[in-house]
C-alpha cells in the first residue's frame, strides 16, 4: 500500500515535470530594431499611426504582426527568430512603398537570427528642410521649407501645414492644446513657411512645452512632421 | 389471501407488458422508425402552404441588416449626433480613431444569410404546388431582401463575390471551385439596381404594406443605392481605388447612376400613393409622431415593425426617456449633442449659433428656458427634448445650476438635489439641479442638456421593462425620396427640380421661405440630410459616400469657440469631431433685473477626451484574415 502511494505521487511529479516542458516556449528574445529613413534622414510620424507588417509562412493561417512606427521613426519589435517579410501596406504613411512588377506592394525578406537592427528605406512624398522652433514673447514661432521628393504622376499636393505644440512628448492633430494651421492653397512659397502660436495657460504651470510642425498631404491619412522639440520660456 | 391478490396483480401487470411489446413489434420497422419530426417541417411541405412560406419569409426579413437602429441606441453616439450618457459607453468618446475592422458586414453569417436566400429562391422556383401569384411575390421578396443585403454589403466593404445561387461542397478534397472572386464595386451596385428593377412590378403596389417588401420599397432602395454609387464616383478620391475596381467607380458613370436615382424616386413621386405625414398642425409635434404614428401613416415606405405583447418589442423608451418622469429608474442615455442642435437653422433659413453669448462676449439673459430656442427648424423640437419642453405630458427638468452675481456656480451632484443655505439672502433649502440635470458624468442626466425625441413612444407603458415600445423602425420614407431626387437633380445640374423637390420636405419643417433653384448647393443638400435624418442611421453612410468623412471626423481637437457665434455651420466639410453641449443656468442676484433668468453655457462633457478620427482606411472596412486566409482570391481592401 506505501509502495503504491509513493509510485502514484512519483508519476504525478513526473507528469507535472514534464507538461511544463512541453507546453512552454521561450519568450520570443530577438530584438528587431530600427528606423524609417529617407537617405539615412529618419521620417517624423504621428505616434501609434503608422505601422508595418510582418508576415512569416509555415505556421498554419497567415496573419500579420504589425510593428508600430514611434513619433521620430523608430521602430522594435521583439520577435522569434525565423524567416520574415516586411511590408508597407498600400497607402500607409506619408511615403510610397516600392511596388512589384504586378503593381502590389513589394515585400523584403527579413532574416531574424538574433537581434537585428535595420533601417527601412522609404520615398515621402516631401520632406520638412531647415525647420526651426523658437520661442518669443509667450509665443512659439515656427519656421521651415518644404522640398517635394516624389514629382511624378505619384506626387500630392500639400492639404495643411501646421505647427502644433502640447504640454506632453506627443505632439499632433489630435493631442495638442494650441494649433495654427496654412492651407495649401494658401501657400505661396514652399521655402518660407512661417507660423506662430501662443502659448495657452498651462494648468498646473510648467515652463515648456513641445512643439513640432506637421505636413498634412491631400489624401493621405498620415502626416510628415519635423522631430519634437522642447522649447522652455 | 393478501399473497394471491398480489400475485394476481403482477400476473395482469406482465400480461399488460407483454401484450404491448408484442402489438408494437408487430408494426414493420419502417412504421416504426419513419417519424415526420414534429420541430421541423420539411421542404415541400412548406411550399404547399402560403402561410407556412409565410413564416420563413419573416425570419429573412427578420436578419436584414442595419447599423444604427432603435435596437442600439449606443451606435448613435459613435459619432458627432449624440452622447452616450451611460458609464457603460462613455468609451465611444474616449477613442482617437475607428479601428479598420468597424462595420464590418462579411462574415460567415452574411454568406449563410445569402445562401438561405437562395435557397428559398430556388426551391421556390421549383415548387408547383402554391398559386402563382403567391409564389411570385414571394420569390420577389426574398429577391428584394437579397438586394438589401448585397447593398449593406457593397456600401461597408466595397465589392463582394456576387453568389446568387446556393453553391454546394462535393467533397473532393479541392475547394477551390467555390472560391470567387470580389466582383467590382459597380457590378454590386449594378446587381442591386437591376434585381430592385426587375422585382418592383411583381411586388404589391400598395401604401398600405408597410413592414413587407412593395414596389415603393424596391424603388425606394434602388433610388438610394443608385445615388449612393453616383456620388462614389463624382466625389472618388485616387487613393480609394483598387485596380481590379473592387473598390472605387469611375467618375464617367455619375451621370448614369444620378439619373437612375432620379428617375427610380420619380416613379415614386409621380405614383401619388405616398406623401408627407402632416397630421398634426403642430409642426414639431407632427414630426415626433411621423415615427410613432402606426395607423395609416402615408410617409412610411418600408419599416422594421414590433408589436406589444409578443418578443418582438424594444426598449429604446426605456433606455432614453427623461429620467425625471422615467416609468423605471432608468433613461435619458442618448444625449443629442450641441454639434447637431446648432445644425437647425433659423425661420429665415440662415445658420446661426445657440446666442448664449453677443457680439462681445457678454451673456445673454434669457426669461423663459425654451427662448434660446425659439425661431428655428421646426424638426429641431421634433428630434431633440430640449430643456423645458415636455414628454408625455410632463416638462423635462433640465438646468444645471445657479449662476451667482460674481460668476460662481452652486449646483448639485444627484438629479434634483436640494441643498440648505447655499444662496446668498436664503438660509432655506433649495433645489440646485434639476432633475433631469445635467450632471457631469452621472449616468442618465442630460450630459449635453438635451435628450433625444425621436422615436420616444409616446404610449403609456412604452418606459417600462415589463411592457416595452412597438414604435417601428423606419427604413425607407418619403422625405427621403423627395431629397433623394433633389440630390439627384441637383447632381445633374438640374437646380430648378431639385429646389422644387426640396421645398415640401422644408415647407414642412415650417421653413416656409422657399430656397432658390440657385441657393441650392451641395453644403444645402448636405446640410438638409443631416437635420432631417437625424438618428436615423443615414449619418455614416452619407459621409462616406461624399468622401467627407475624412473631413468632418479628421482628429482635431475642438473648443467651445467652435459653437459660439460660429460662421461655418452650413459647411459641409465643418469639424465635428467632439459632441459638445449647452448647460442652462439660472441667474441668481436678488435686486438685479435678471434675477432668475437663464444663461446658457456650452460646455465640452468631461468624458469627451478624445476627437474622432475617420481615417482613409475606414471608408471601406477590412476584411477579416480568416476570410483573405480561406481564399486566396481576395483581395484587401486599401489603405489598411
Amino acid at each position: 500500500m506505501k509502495n503504491k502511494f509513493y509510485f502514484v505521487i512519483g508519476a504525478l511529479i513526473a507528469v507535472l515535470f514534464s507538461s511544463c516542458k512541453k507546453d512552454n516556449y521561450d519568450a520570443p528574445e530577438a530584438d528587431f530594431t530600427g528606423r524609417i529613413v529617407y537617405k539615412g534622414e529618419a521620417i517624423n510620424v504621428q505616434y501609434g499611426q503608422v505601422f508595418f507588417e510582418l508576415w512569416q509562412s509555415g505556421f498554419g493561417n497567415y496573419s500579420a504582426l504589425n510593428v508600430n512606427v514611434a513619433q521620430d521613426g523608430n521602430y522594435s519589435a521583439k520577435l522569434f527568430d525565423g524567416n520574415y517579410k516586411l511590408v508597407f501596406s498600400p497607402n500607409q504613411g506619408p511615403f510610397l512603398w516600392k511596388k512589384n512588377a504586378a503593381g502590389r506592394q513589394d515585400t523584403i525578406a527579413v532574416n531574424i537570427n538574433g537581434s537585428k537592427t535595420m533601417d527601412i528605406e522609404v520615398v515621402p512624398y516631401y520632406m520638412i528642410r531647415g525647420a526651426s522652433l523658437t520661442t518669443a514673447a509667450g509665443k512659439v514661432n515656427g519656421f521651415c521649407k518644404l522640398e517635394k521628393i516624389i514629382t511624378n504622376a505619384d506626387g500630392k499636393d500639400i492639404e495643411s501645414v501646421a505647427l502644433y505644440i502640447n504640454k506632453t512628448q506627443f505632439v499632433d492633430g489630435s493631442n495638442n492644446i494650441a494649433t495654427q494651421q496654412i492651407n495649401g492653397a494658401a501657400i505661396a512659397d514652399l521655402n518660407n513657411l512661417n507660423m506662430s502660436v501662443t502659448i495657452p495657460t498651462l494648468v498646473p504651470t510648467q515652463n515648456y512645452v513641445f512643439a513640432r510642425i506637421g505636413v498634412k498631404i491631400a489624401g493621405v491619412d498620415d502626416l510628415i512632421f519635423t522631430p519634437v522639440t522642447k522649447i522652455s520660456f | 389471501m393478501k399473497k394471491t391478490n398480489q400475485m394476481k396483480k403482477i400476473i395482469y401487470a406482465f400480461a399488460a407488458i407483454a401484450f404491448l411489446s408484442f402489438a408494437q413489434s408487430c408494426k414493420k420497422d419502417s412504421e416504426f422508425l419513419d417519424k415526420q419530426p414534429t420541430s421541423t417541417l420539411p421542404i415541400d411541405a412548406v411550399w404547399k402552404d402560403p402561410n407556412l412560406v409565410l413564416t420563413v419569409v419573416g425570419d429573412l426579413y427578420d436578419r436584414y441588416p442595419d447599423y444604427q437602429t432603435i435596437e442600439a441606441w449606443w451606435a448613435f453616439t459613435d459619432f458627432d449626433e449624440g452622447f452616450a450618457s451611460a458609464s457603460g459607453d462613455y468609451f465611444r468618446h474616449q477613442n482617437l480613431e475607428y479601428g479598420y475592422d468597424a462595420w464590418r458586414y462579411w462574415d460567415m453569417g452574411v454568406y449563410a444569410y445569402i445562401r438561405d436566400l437562395n435557397m428559398f429562391i430556388k426551391r421556390g422556383q421549383e415548387s408547383t404546388a402554391l398559386k402563382a401569384e403567391d409564389r411570385d411575390r414571394f420569390l420577389a421578396e426574398a429577391r428584394f431582401i437579397r438586394a438589401g443585403v448585397y447593398f449593406e454589403m457593397v456600401k461597408r466593404m466595397g465589392g463582394v463575390p456576387l453568389i446568387t445561387v446556393p453553391l454546394d461542397y462535393n467533397y473532393s478534397g479541392d475547394p477551390s471551385y467555390l472560391q470567387y472572386p470580389r466582383a467590382k464595386e459597380t457590378e454590386i451596385y449594378d446587381f442591386v439596381i437591376s434585381e430592385l428593377e426587375a422585382v418592383k412590378t411583381i411586388l404589391p403596389d400598395n401604401a398600405s404594406v408597410q413592414s413587407r417588401a412593395t414596389k415603393a420599397a424596391a424603388l425606394a432602395m434602388e433610388s438610394r443605392a443608385a445615388l449612393y454609387a453616383g456620388s462614389i464616383a463624382k466625389y472618388s478620391n485616387s487613393q480609394l481605388t483598387l485596380p481590379g475596381g473592387e473598390v472605387g467607380i469611375s467618375s464617367s458613370l455619375a451621370n448614369g447612376y444620378f439619373t437612375k436615382a432620379l428617375n427610380a424616386a420619380k416613379e415614386i413621386i409621380d405614383g401619388g400613393k405616398y406623401s408627407l405625414y402632416k397630421k398634426n398642425p403642430n409642426l414639431s409635434e407632427n414630426f415626433a409622431a411621423l415615427f410613432t404614428d402606426k395607423g395609416s401613416n402615408p410617409e412610411v415606405i418600408f419599416a422594421k415593425d414590433f408589436k406589444l405583447k409578443t418578443n418582438k418589442v424594444h426598449g429604446f423608451t426605456i433606455d432614453n426617456q427623461p429620467r425625471s418622469s422615467a416609468e423605471e429608474a432608468q433613461g435619458g442615455r442618448l444625449n443629442p449633442s450641441l454639434n447637431l442642435v446648432q445644425s437647425f437653422e433659423k425661420l429665415d433659413n440662415t445658420y446661426a449659433s445657440l446666442a448664449s453669448v453677443d457680439g462681445s462676449g457678454n451673456p445673454i439673459y434669457y426669461s423663459g428656458i425654451t427662448d434660446i430656442f425659439a425661431g428655428r427648424d421646426a424638426r429641431l423640437a421634433g428630434t431633440v427634448i430640449l430643456p423645458g419642453t415636455q414628454f408625455k405630458s410632463k416638462t423635462v427638468d433640465i438646468w444645471a445650476g445657479y449662476q451667482l452675481a460674481d460668476g460662481s456656480i452652486v449646483t448639485g451632484d444627484n438629479f434634483g438635489q436640494n441643498k440648505t443655505n447655499v444662496l446668498p439672502g436664503n438660509t432655506g433649502s433649495v433645489q440646485v439641479v434639476g432633475a433631469d440635470g445635467p450632471v457631469d458624468g452621472l449616468e442618465f442626466s442630460a450630459q449635453s442638456g438635451f435628450y433625444v425625441r425621436k422615436y420616444l413612444d409616446p404610449a403609456t407603458g412604452s418606459g417600462q421593462i415589463g411592457t416595452r415600445s412597438e414604435v417601428w423602425w423606419v427604413r425607407y420614407r418619403y422625405a427621403e425620396v423627395l431629397l433623394n431626387a433633389a440630390e439627384a437633380a441637383f447632381e445633374l445640374g438640374d437646380l430648378a427640380t431639385a429646389a422644387n423637390y426640396i421645398k415640401p420636405v422644408r415647407d414642412r419643417a415650417g421653413l416656409t421661405t422657399a430656397l432658390t433653384p440657385a441657393q441650392i448647393t451641395f453644403d444645402r443638400i448636405v446640410h438638409e440630410r443631416k437635420v432631417e435624418f437625424a438618428f436615423e442611421g443615414q449619418e455614416l453612410w452619407d459621409m462616406k459616400r461624399w468622401r467627407l468623412a475624412d473631413k468632418v471626423w479628421n482628429g482635431s481637437n475642438m473648443s467651445a469657440n467652435d459653437f459660439i457665434n460660429a460662421t461655418n455651420i452650413g459647411s459641409a466639410t465643418r469639424t465635428s469631431t467632439q459632441v459638445f453641449g449647452l448647460w442652462p443656468y439660472k441667474y441668481y442676484n436678488p435686486g438685479n433685473a435678471n434675477h432668475l433668468k437663464y444663461v446658457f453655457k456650452v460646455i465640452k462633457p468631461s468624458r469627451v477626451t478624445a476627437a474622432h478620427r475617420f481615417r482613409i482606411g475606414n471608408y471601406y472596412s477590412s476584411i477579416g484574415q480568416d476570410v483573405l486566409n480561406g481564399n486566396p482570391k481576395i483581395v484587401r481592401n486599401p489603405n489598411q
